[in-house]
């Protein structure tokens, strides 16, 4: 009997509707792997007896042939969803212990369509960070390591950290993601999985604790680009408690899949030709252009010139949405209260916001605050929105020439935990070429490539038009078949 | 320019007065979410997840509100911005639960506008006035604190936190106490015609930010304070008085003013420096990346303006033009909506309108005056009183008759004809009847009818006093009055 826990989404849905096995099978395995893989701290909440209750139910809709779009697959949940009745943390120590009254919009969706919960999965705090070091729950490890015999505990990317080891690990089939600058498609490309980040809109933010209001979306990850199909049809949709969210229907992305890319010109930004960027990740480049070419596209050179300018107009425009986002969490209401002896309300705020927040989203708060002040606005904040009117209109122009965009996800395989810790700038680099796209709101994924020459996992980024979904899934299958991607980590936890 | 000055030891002073009134926004919902709106609910009873600010919530504007907004602006005459957007007004406190107010910094939903307020020389308001309205804007309320529940601890109530507010901020333009107080009676009566705010400053859903300077005249405007909250007109007033006689005193004794908020004392009517410019507030204004930018179309805009009742000017204008009442009446007949509203419902039972408004000012207001109730609480109807008046009008009552049955209606809340029918209150126009009861008066009364016939004529009304106490009032004026002259040759 196959290994239930070596199955994907699809092959799950399709495996326990033909009766191949129950749902409760499924849920228990992946319960044992989640339960046997704590060494990766990529959950922070297992949720064990709700997989199976979800289970048990589609064990009975099976029966009476009332089955859904996702009976009997379990996943997991990024914890920075709402779910109700279960802590909801954002990896935060001033959160932690709150548990919801509410479930959000996304999962609500998900459950509704038949999904189980595994467990709520690790990730930076607030999602602020790329290597899923900022996590008041610890590090989250990644299930590779390099093929030296080195032992060193590398990052699974960030944010969605959790998401990305346990998917690797096959702790999950599959789990949800947010990506504010990046943290679906830089997590997915450190570890060797796929990953989409949708048009802007496209999924309710509705209960998802928010970090960047303008950015924050979220995405499935998942091994595989059919499985990210199936999982972002069952996300997305019109919700009326967001006024970001999109009023328009859900394309069936899973029917429409195809690796047939001819008549579609795939276009070539040469702005993403960094300096510095190992030549292993310039060639995987090149190998992705041949992949594509070979399944019918055109393949053009075009231009993104603002681009170098993308990532300082993020780091002010995040902090700063982050700045006033976070300010609910003052000790008032819910979550952490430090009150010391005879503090008045000031002293309250103060010594509960400095025990509850980590270092890192101190420091963006702090940032925030600084470029939203009286006298800077306008030479930071204001300035950073033209950048990034520029950078979406670089993108329109590029869609004059091309249907498609194709880039690396990220400059580097993953690296050490520690490594790039003490220097917040070099570790915000990661997001280089991940960020241009989160300030446009255009759909984009990570699908690997290949392995570099320390045994680690590549991966190549798709952009896509606004609400073009359809052609970035089908690009990226276009790469995974001839790819032909199936290394995975050796276990070792 | 009123003629309001404050005479100083070293000349005149004249004030400079700029209002921002803050008026709740009436609608069954908060501003962006679903919970209740309403005064007076038990503590944190109307508090949804998003006014609790919980992690993950989001802001919905409510139409409602908007459209409210939109109507207001309507009826000053005001600029409708059919495209605005949402800004977050960022700071620390216990009663905003998101760390920051939804407000409407850069964007406002309207723009300048104006209102007119009356002549009163009695206060020193020579002519009519236009008062320019700078801006309206639509944001959120905060909660409440209450300071008065433990000995250590403050609690918090969130039922108002979200409540939508307008903030209408008036030009500098009012130069008395009186000229301020006029435009908050204008602009408040103008909410409740609208029916977008219910005006009612003692729950707080209007209230004022006073902003005052002094000057000399004729020079540049002096540095202003600003005087936060105060919830009546009379403080209002008050306010004004005071802090512009404070400034005069500063800047007379060589002290400068300085850009400060003020807090009201009520009990003092003083104001006291609450925090001066250099502690104030960064605001950290930026667009709520939460909200969409707000567009209108034309079609609501104009269904917004289309579902505007008939305003007070106009309505007043309307009854001294079309109606023939006096001026002096229709300005207090329409300066309160309840007023009109009332005085409108007895039009339409049929009550001719001049003798419809002298009855109400007098008698109706009077009874009102005297029973402590407000004219939405009148034991008498407008269809009763069109009952009383119509007696009138066809000789059944006379006057004096009249105010008994109205005295008679306000007691028993019988109609006027079954007061008539039962007490026998008809007046009589019966000339035998009436004679006769003459020739007993004059009979009675020999001396006072020498002095008439000498030549003191005042004495007239005497006899007709006389004649109608005999005939217990229900004698016809007219009558008495002509068949008298006759007795009386």
């Amino acid at each position: 009997m196959t290994n239930l826990t070596d199955l994907g989404i699809a092959a799950i849905r399709d495996g326990f509707k033909a009766g191949d096995f129950s749902a409760r099978d499924v849920a228990s395995a992946f319960n044992d792997a989640v339960a046997g893989a704590r060494a990766l701290n990529a959950f922070i909440v297992e949720t064990p007896e709700i997989a199976l209750a979800a289970a048990d139910q589609a064990d009975k809709d099976r029966a009476a042939g009332t089955l859904k779009p996702l009976s009997g697959v379990p996943i997991g949940m990024k914890d920075l969803f709402a779910t109700k009745d279960v802590q909801t943390t954002a990896a935060s120590h001033i959160l932690e212990g709150f548990v919801p009254q509410y479930e959000s919009t996304v999962s609500g969706k998900l459950w509704n369509a038949g999904a189980g919960m595994l467990g709520k999965l690790n990730l930076d705090q607030f999602a602020m960070g790329s290597s899923n070091e900022t996590s008041f729950f610890g590090n989250v490890i990644s299930p590779w390591r390099r093929n030296n015999g080195d032992t060193a505990a590398l990052a699974p990317g960030g944010s969605s950290g959790g998401t990305s080891s346990a998917i690797a690990a096959r702790l999950v089939p599959g789990a949800t993601g947010t990506d504010t600058g990046g943290s679906i498609r830089q997590p997915a490309a450190f570890t060797g999985i796929s990953g989409i980040k949708p048009t802007y809109g496209r999924c309710s933010r509705w209960g998802i604790v928010a970090f960047a209001s303008s950015l924050d979306q979220a995405g499935p990850m998942a091994r595989d680009v059919r499985d990210c199909a199936i999982l972002l049809e069952n996300m997305a949709g019109f919700d009326p408690k967001d006024s970001t969210s999109l009023d328009l229907a859900v394309p069936n992305w899973e029917a429409a899949l195809s690796s047939d890319l001819k008549g579609k010109r795939v276009g070539i930004p040469k702005e993403y030709r960094v300096d510095g960027m190992p030549a292993e990740i310039d060639a995987l480049w090149e190998q992705g252009i041949s992949w594509l070419k070979d399944a019918g596209a055109e393949i053009v050179n075009v231009s993104l010139p603002h681009t170098q300018y993308a990532l300082p107009a993020y780091y002010i425009i995040a902090p700063a949405e982050a700045s006033s986002n976070l300010a609910r969490y003052d000790g008032v209401r819910y979550g952490l209260r430090d009150l010391p002896d005879g503090a008045n309300l000031q002293d309250m705020y103060a010594a509960t916001r400095a025990a509850g927040f980590g270092d890192e989203v101190k420091r963006r708060i702090l940032i925030g605050t600084y470029v939203l002040s009286a006298g800077f606005y306008d030479a930071y904040y204001t300035q950073a929105q033209k950048v990034r009117t520029l950078i979406a209109r670089d993108f329109e122009q590029a869609w004059e020439k091309c249907d498609l965009l194709l880039t690396p996800t990220a400059p580097s395989a993953a690296f050490g935990l520690g490594e790039k810790s003490d220097d917040p700038l070099a570790m915000y680099l990661n997001d280089v070429f991940t960020v241009p796209t989160s300030l446009a709101g255009l759909p984009a994924m990570s699908v690997p490539g290949g392995l570099d020459a320390q045994g680690l996992p590549l991966g190549l980024q798709i952009i896509g038009k606004a609400l073009d979904e359809q052609t970035v899934l089908n690009a990226g299958l276009a790469i995974e078949e001839r790819a032909g991607f199936t290394a995975r980590a050796d276990k070792w936890w | 320019m009123s003629s309001y000055r404050i005479q100083g030891t070293t000349g005149e002073w004249e004030v400079v007065i700029g209002l921002e009134v803050h008026a709740q926004v009436t609608s069954k919902s908060k501003l962006f979410s679903g919970a209740a709106a309403s005064f007076g609910a038990e503590p944190n009873t109307q508090v949804s997840l998003i006014d609790a600010a919980m992690p993950g919530m989001l802001p919905v504007p409510n139409a409602e509100c908007i459209r409210q907004a939109v109507r207001t602006g309507l009826a000053i005459d005001a600029q409708i911005n059919r495209w605005s957007r949402f800004d977050r007004k960022n700071y620390f406190y216990a009663d905003l639960p998101q760390g920051y107010q939804i407000s409407q910094l850069y964007h406002p939903l309207v723009g300048e506008g104006h209102l007119e307020i009356d002549a009163d020389e009695k206060a020193g308001i020579l002519e009519a006035k236009r008062i320019g309205v700078e801006r309206i804007h639509v944001e959120q309320d905060a909660g409440k604190l209450m300071h008065d529940q433990h000995p250590t601890r403050s609690y918090v109530d969130l039922n108002r936190s979200g409540v939508a507010l307008m903030e209408i901020v008036s030009r500098p333009d009012m130069t008395s106490p009186a000229e301020a107080g006029a435009y908050l009676r204008k602009l408040r009566a103008i909410l409740r015609y609208v029916g977008s705010c219910d005006g009612n400053m003692e729950e707080g859903s209007m209230r004022a930010d006073v902003n005052v300077s002094v000057r000399r005249a004729g020079e540049e405007l002096g540095t202003r304070t600003e005087t936060k909250n105060v919830n009546s007109v009379r403080f209002v007033m008050q306010a004004i008085e005071h802090e512009a006689n404070r400034q005069v005193d500063v800047l007379e004794a060589g002290g400068k003013i300085v850009q400060e908020t003020r807090l009201f004392n009520p009990d003092t009517g003083t104001t006291r420096s609450m925090r001066s410019k250099e502690d104030a507030h960064d605001y950290r204004y930026f667009p709520d990346p939460d909200l969409l930018p707000l567009e209108l179309t034309e079609a609501f805009v104009e269904e917004c303006r289309a579902s505007l009742p008939e305003l007070p000017d106009a309505k007043r204008a309307r009854y001294v033009e079309t109606l023939g009442i006096s001026a002096y009446n229709a300005a207090v007949l329409t300066a309160e909506v309840e007023t009109a509203r009332w005085f409108e419902a007895l039009l339409n039972e049929g009550a001719e309108a001049k003798q419809a408004s002298n009855w109400v000012m007098s008698e109706l207001f009077g009874a009102l005056n005297r029973l402590g109730k407000s004219i939405e609480d009148s034991p008498v109807s407008p269809s009763n009183a069109a009952e009383l008046l119509k007696l009138v009008t066809d000789g059944t009552l006379s006057g004096s008759l009249a105010k008994q049955v109205f005295e008679k209606m306000l007691e028993t809340g019988d109609s006027a004809g079954t007061i008539v029918e039962r007490d026998g209150l008809k007046q009589t126009s019966d000339t035998g009847a009436i004679e006769a009861v003459i020739a007993d008066v004059l009979a009675k009364n020999p001396g006072q009818l020498e002095q008439y016939r000498s030549g003191k004529e005042a004495l007239f009304g005497f006899f007709v006093g006389q004649t109608m106490k005999a005939m217990a009032g229900k004698a016809n004026p007219a009558v008495v009055n002509e068949l008298l002259k006759k007795a009386l040759g």
